[in-house]
């Protein structure tokens, strides 16, 4: 099973760089990744679906946390946490299998968002292995196009966010800044 | 207060809050407005010849005094010639501020003259970095850059100001206070945990102190020292932490890991009880992971979170800063000293007996020859002149691990060697920021004739400066390490290691105005080192040394680090 790891960072430019930048150095791929903005606009959260073993994975979080623009990385696998995805499937629908697809968006509790002549657009919202099974049953009637979110989840633990307060600027030199 | 003032302005003012005195650099197209203001600012500028050397430069100042090293590169080649300095100074710790040009905001992205992406290539390269997008901006990166390249876990910091930010306008106010809500680093260690490590400290029958180069950026060498008599425990340096504990101390063992000394490596799998102090169970250190240490408890004490665990499991972690840390230890150690201390003195006086007699068995013994200089040999005339004192920049490689075997250092602060990431062409350039930062000071950049070669235009920054830095080459034709390795682990086929071709000595230091002088007869070495330290400007001493000799003790890649080959393979009998 591929493990979440949830990134609060400043919104700022280059910081989903330097997250990812931990994963790449190492050569990891990332399975999926999902940033928006939070309820503060100065800060936004990552969703991150990657596959790498725990103790490593520890390792990488820890160097997460290091980088200057995150305010909080955590492990979301082993915790009380809810993940989605959606995903947005564009289905060619003829006269003949109209009627069926529809009939297999509802048990999917997909919904019609866009419907032109000769095709249907599909959105299927829930856990990835239900999105997954939506896409399958789509692909039953033929040539469809898939755009899948990634997952996004919200912890159900509640976590202490430590942040450092404000420092006094220009002192340079280990020697005048006590904490150096 | 609150006035216009250009970009350029705005940044030497804020250089000159942070109490920056000079920096090191190369100007170029872009970075023209900030000279121009420079050349009346109360900021020395040292012009170096290649950009790389200035981040050396800076690293040099940084390392021999404590403080933020900076330097300054134009756009494009010139940043991208910065960049092994950076991964250096990241990974050796050193608090660094690069200050890069780029080509102006308009143009960034079209691929303009002398642009490169900056700030995505010097991501990996630093602890952080920025991209000022406007001269109001400025400020506050500037003051955000010198606080993360100072505090926590020092390191590099670059930040990238495009022309017109430079050229631009903004009403100047001195900025307050800085917040970085996701800067967060632990300074006092926890309490708890340290009541622990203490009380581990006295339970074990022979406890090992490993400090690394944390103990000097934390500037607890004092501190370091009460602790190592209080528990009265036998003390390794690592390459970066050498100085941390007076090389004279009856505690200290030497450095261990791949070139350290028996006595240490062995302590090091005997010890019951590693008490690491900012240091990283680097693989140079620890060799082959599985068989290091394998009857020690670990107390790992780092400021650094992630260095904990990363390589060796600890029993007991501390995150926390040095400094505070050891001062919270030592009271409490000498809190319990007078009950616990008379009870450990038979298993102190046995252990440090026990690494006495290896010392004894195995000693770092320098080889001497009548008939030719033996590289130890020319270190330990360095060793002579320095007494503990000066100031030793070495280069990577051979000439690197004698000194660091031999070199004694009384202090912090004296030995400036690329550890972590191994820079050649490293010790002249720092040789130059060291010198710079200590006028009065002795100081030696001790290079192979490989590094040397990669430092030679610096020359002419030392003749232009009279930096009476004193210049010796371990000269033995070779880059010596890689011809080790190929000698011992590749059938001594010697595949593009020979360095022939090197200059005349004292025709190249003559060409830049100062003295400089070839030896190779032994009898001939303590007088020449003599007279290039009397000398009283730059001094080029190019000693030819033996071209075959081998650094032992070696333990070899993959092997645990009590598998010594202590010296070269005897002579089959026939």
């Amino acid at each position: 099973m591929l493990q979440t790891i949830s990134v609060l960072v400043e919104n700022k430019p280059g910081a989903l760089m330097r997250v990812t930048g931990v994963l790449s150095a190492r050569g990891w791929n990332i399975d999926s990744l999902t940033v928006a903005r939070t309820l503060d606009a100065a800060q936004s959260r990552m969703t991150i679906v990657v596959d790498i073993e725990p103790v490593l994975r520890r390792q990488v979080i820890k160097q997460m946390n290091k980088l200057i623009n995150v305010l909080q990385a955590s492990d979301l696998t082993e915790s009380l946490a809810v993940r989605r995805e959606m995903a947005l499937v564009r289905v060619r629908a003829t006269a003949e299998n109209r009627a069926g697809i529809l009939r297999d968006a509802e048990i999917y509790g997909a919904r019609v968002v866009d419907a032109t002549a000769d095709g249907l657009g599909l959105e299927c919202t829930g856990p990835v292995e239900k999105v997954e099974e939506f896409i399958d049953a789509m692909k039953t009637f033929g040539d469809i196009d898939v755009t899948r979110s990634g997952i996004v989840a919200v912890s159900m633990e509640s976590r202490k966010l430590r942040l450092a307060p404000p420092v006094q600027a220009g002192a340079n030199g280990a020697e005048e800044r006590p904490n150096c | 207060m609150s006035n216009l003032m250009t970009g350029a302005n705005i940044l030497v003012e804020c250089l000159l809050r942070e109490g920056v005195d000079c920096l090191f650099g190369y100007p170029g197209g872009v970075t023209l407005p900030f000279y121009d203001v420079l050349y009346d600012a109360k900021v020395r500028h040292y012009l170096v010849r290649h950009e790389e050397n200035a981040c050396f430069a800076a690293q040099g100042y940084a390392r021999s005094t404590g403080k933020v090293g900076v330097c300054c590169a134009t756009s494009g080649p010139g940043a991208t010639n910065l960049v092994t300095g950076l991964v250096d100074a990241l990974l050796d710790s050193i608090p660094i501020v690069a200050i890069t040009g780029q080509v102006s905001t308009k143009l960034i992205g079209s691929d303009a003259f002398q642009e490169a992406d900056t700030f995505g290539i010097t991501r990996a390269c630093t602890k952080h970095n920025f991209l000022v997008k406007s001269a109001a901006e400025l400020p506050q990166a500037i003051h955000e850059a010198f606080y993360i390249a100072a505090s926590g876990r020092p390191g590099p910091v670059l930040v990238d100001i495009p022309k017109d930010v430079f050229t631009g306008n903004a009403h100047y106010e001195p900025v307050g206070t800085i917040h970085l809500p996701g800067y967060k680093f632990s300074t006092e260690g926890h309490a708890g945990q340290i009541r622990r490590a203490v009380e581990m400290m006295w339970e074990a029958q022979r406890p090992l102190v490993y400090a690394g180069g944390g103990v000097i950026s934390a500037g607890a060498s004092g501190s370091l020292r009460e602790l190592v008599e209080t528990i009265d425990a036998p003390t390794v340096c690592t390459l970066m932490g050498l100085g941390g504990l007076p090389s004279s101390h009856p505690n200290f063992i030497s450095m261990p890991g791949m070139h350290g000394s028996y006595a240490a490596n062995m302590a090091m799998t005997h010890t019951d009880l590693i008490i690491a102090l900012g240091a990283r169970f680097d693989d140079r250190v620890t060799g082959r992971l599985d068989a290091f240490a394998p009857h020690a408890r670990v107390i790992h004490v780092d400021i650094d979170p992630v260095e904990i665990g990363k390589n060796r499991a600890a029993d007991l972690p501390i995150v926390g800063n040095l400094g505070p840390v050891l001062d919270k230890m030592n009271t409490l150690l000498a809190e319990l000293a007078p009950s616990r201390k008379p009870r450990r003195s038979a298993d102190r006086k046995a252990w440090k007996d026990r690494i006495a007699s290896w010392a004894a068995e195995h000693p770092l013994t320098p080889s001497v020859s009548a008939t030719e200089i033996k590289p130890q040999h020319l270190v330990r005339e360095i060793d002579r002149l320095s007494g503990g004192d000066a100031i030793v920049c070495s280069d990577v490689g051979q000439h690197q691990m004698w000194g660091a075997q031999f070199l004694r250092f009384n202090r912090p602060r004296l030995w400036l060697s690329s550890g972590g990431l191994g820079s050649m062409g490293f010790g002249l350039p720092s040789a130059i920021g060291a010198q710079i930062a200590n006028p009065g000071r002795l100081v030696f950049a001790l290079v192979g004739d490989g590094g040397f070669q990669m430092s030679i235009p610096e020359l002419a920054t030392v003749a232009n400066n009279r930096l009476p830095i004193k210049i010796v080459v371990m000269n033995n034709g070779h880059l010596g390490m890689v011809r080790q390795w190929q000698e011992l682990f590749y059938n001594n086929r010697l595949s593009a290691v020979a360095l022939d071709g090197f200059p005349d000595a004292a025709m190249l230091a003559g060409a830049y105005g100062f003295p400089g002088r070839t030896v190779d007869d032994p009898k001939e070495i303590g007088q020449a080192m003599d007279d290039a330290v009397r000398h009283p400007g730059p001094y080029l001493l190019n000693v030819k040394v033996s071209s075959f000799e081998c650094v032992y003790p070696m333990v070899p890649a993959g092997a645990a680090i009590d598998e010594m080959v202590l010296g070269p393979p005897k002579a089959a009998a026939v």
